[in-house]
């Protein structure tokens, strides 16, 4: 996880230096669970779904070119969102396991969403204060969207948790199987550290705290068991991800790195 | 007045005719299959372009995509719809669709190959499309009308993108241009042939434009089609591949070599290349969807009786 | 096959909406949802793209009573129907060709 190569970023290092790590991270989740949710084009379990995903992958995509076209910006050497997004290998990429995980089946995904969203409304709402004004900008709009999946991710617990006995059986097995992935959101690295120390960037765990409420109250709801497990200790933060991300990517990038410097 | 006179004097009188007025039986299904037909097109369609999603070559040409194919099946659900006022259900009609009873619009049936063949399926196909639904929006029956102007009215900018598309890859590397030239050599005569079987043998074109359902024929639109591209192909830096084409100064129009009839039979009788895959994905769909919908109204359920109980 | 398929779990809604303040509700279209919440939030992806400031109603569809088309007209009730579609005069089997 290497901006070295690229020249110095302008106007003073370190501090800089973790303002792109950071917009990074943030743009990598919102790409990577977008990449996710297009695979759910045209194969949504009702058409109405099949729009409600898509609507959703498409925010996450906005979040995603907003935050990835800052980091480059404020890196100061020359790359956009593309080259942020297809340019990168592996041990680039910052986002968390959770998002880069296979949809599996529709309530594996459902899970997913929960987690994730639950943790981006918390992130957002806390990053609307944030030192950074893009950052701040960025996250205002992004709150209210993410309070949107956060609501549909909702919905649909409740309605597979407490549908037929197989949603019952598969929003759990989701829920378990992703488990181990979350406890990733709410760790700190020093590059946080330093970020939140200065305003800039929101204490993962702060976060927290209305991540378990949200989760709590729904599960509850839904008539399902909050797992148990332990939580995988993060390592997405710097770039060591699952076998499932080199496969992401390889379709995410390769038709753009087949024609080097092409416009589309 | 009875039913079938005030049907008539409607039509006369280029008014519409809504879900409850008298309408004869065959007007009544003739609109129901055309409805889902179109309806079902809107739906398989989301297939070729959607599994470009995953590898658009840049962010911005995703989200145009992503959004494109959502619009589809915006557009799918507007249609199902209108069809839904005929005294039919969407669950009726699907199950047509997967019987194989009712069909989707063949263009479809062909695979999109390479990245260019967005930009080929915006220009070519959708052009088509709009070409055959802007007299829609002034067919007799009323909530189909309806539907149509909402289709066209956010219909125009998937054709800008894919000409966009095209625009870009003509202009762009050796191998971008030669993506967009070989698209274009796929997809422009099956383009022709959305408009139908020449007027000559097609049986329901008459009874079509009697009632107002259908304004145009086959061959009018088609030939509107050609006359539209032509000079956009140049725009392009792309040719289209009809040694035949020729600007016709008697007619003013442009003359263009024979359609493959027999090509267009077989794919609408199930020989196209993609035909099986598109089935097949649209009912792996549905089942292995079963699940959640089943979840989703046996939660209702729950809550209804929960609610009679309290 | 999907003889039982759940267009009882999923029934029809109709879906109205006000563009913004000042003018009325307009019926935009239909569409299949499981309960009220689910109705409302796939009336706004799918008919307001999330447009803010709109607002929506949805009603079920067998909650509407219409009148009849021609109250002059003796073949239909005067007292209003609760089908405001065209009536389906006969079942259509699974099977058939429509």
């Amino acid at each position: 996880m290497t901006t070295e190569g690229f020249g110095e970023p302008q106007g003073g290092g370190p501090r800089t230096r973790d303002l792109v790590a950071y917009a990074q991270r943030l743009g990598d989740d919102a790409l990577v669970l977008a990449q996710r949710l297009g695979e759910w084009s045209s194969r949504a379990p009702e058409l109405e779904e099949d729009v409600a995903l898509t609507n959703i992958g498409l925010d996450l995509l906005g979040q995603a070119r907003a935050l990835l076209s800052y980091a480059g910006e404020v890196e100061g050497a020359g790359r956009d969102e593309d080259d942020l997004a297809y340019l990168r290998e592996e041990r680039e990429f910052t986002n968390c396991l959770l998002v880069e995980q296979p949809n599996d089946d529709f309530g594996a995904t459902i899970a997913r969403q929960l987690y994730f969203s639950t943790y981006q409304l918390e992130l957002y709402q806390a990053l609307r204060g944030s030192a950074d004004q893009t950052l701040a900008a960025v996250a205002a709009k992004a709150a209210k969207e993410v309070a949107y999946h956060r609501d549909h991710a909702t919905m649909w617990t409740l309605r597979l948790g407490d549908g037929t006995e197989e949603s019952h059986a598969r929003m759990r097995d989701g829920l378990e199987r992703l488990w181990p992935y979350a406890g990733e959101l709410f760790e700190a690295d020093e590059v946080v550290q330093r970020l939140a120390a200065a305003g800039t960037a929101a204490d993962p765990a702060s976060l927290r705290d209305g991540w378990d409420r949200h989760l709590d109250a729904t599960l509850a709801e839904a008539t399902l068991a909050r797992p148990d497990g332990r939580w995988l200790p993060g390592t997405g933060r710097r770039g060591v991800h699952s076998e499932h991300m080199g496969y992401l990517l390889a379709e995410l990038q390769y038709l753009h790195r087949l024609h080097p410097g092409a416009r589309w | 007045m009875d039913g079938q006179a005030s049907f008539d004097a409607a039509i006369a009188t280029d008014q519409r005719i809504e879900p409850r007025d008298w309408m004869p039986e065959a007007y009544r299904r003739t609109l129901v299959r055309q409805i889902a037909q179109h309806a079902h097109s809107e739906i398989i369609g989301m297939q070729p372009e959607g599994n470009w999603i995953t590898r658009a070559p840049s962010l911005r040409r995703k989200a145009i995509l992503m959004a494109k194919v959502q619009d589809e099946a915006g557009h799918g659900l507007y249609l199902y719809s209108a069809a839904e006022t005929l005294g039919v259900s969407r669950d009726q009609l699907m199950d047509l669709l997967h019987a194989g009873k009712q069909k989707y619009s063949s263009i479809f049936n062909y695979p999109a190959v390479t990245w260019a063949d967005m930009g080929a399926i915006g220009w070519l196909v959708d052009g088509a499309a709009i070409m055959n639904q802007v007299p829609l929006c002034r067919c007799s029956y009323g909530p189909y009308a309806r539907a149509m102007i909402r289709i066209c009215k956010e219909e125009s900018f998937h054709q800008r993108q894919g000409f966009e598309i095209l625009h870009t890859l003509s202009r762009g590397s050796e191998a971008q241009h030669a993506m967009a030239q070989d698209a274009v050599d796929r997809w422009w005569w099956p383009s022709l042939m959305m408009f139908g079987p020449p007027d000559d043998q097609s049986a329901h074109t008459a009874q079509s434009m009697a009632w107002n359902i259908k304004r145009h024929t086959n061959d009018e639109l088609r030939q509107k089609f050609v006359d539209m591209c032509v000079p956009q192909a140049e725009v392009l830096g792309l040719t289209l591949p009809d040694p035949d084409l020729r600007w016709n100064e008697a007619t003013r129009h442009w003359d263009f070599g024979p359609v493959d009839w027999d090509e267009l039979a077989r794919v609408i009788k199930g020989d196209g290349p993609a035909n099986r895959k598109r089935m097949e994905h649209k009912l792996r769909a549905h089942a292995e969807g079963a699940w959640v919908r089943e979840a989703a109204a046996s939660y209702a359920a729950k809550r209804r009786d929960r609610e009679a109980a309290a | 096959m999907s003889g039982r398929e759940p267009s009882a779990g999923w029934p029809l809604w109709e879906v109205f909406v006000r563009a913004r303040r000042g003018l009325s509700h307009n019926h935009v279209g239909s569409l299949h949802a499981p309960d009220a919440e689910m109705a409302l939030r796939n009336a706004r992806d799918v008919y307001t793209r999330r447009q803010e400031g709109v607002s929506i109603w949805v009603v079920p569809a067998d909650a509407i009573t219409a009148s009849s088309p021609d109250e002059k007209d003796p073949f239909f009730d005067p007292a209003g129907d609760k089908v405001y579609r065209h009536p389906t005069f006969y079942d259509v089997p699974g099977g058939v060709q429509m």
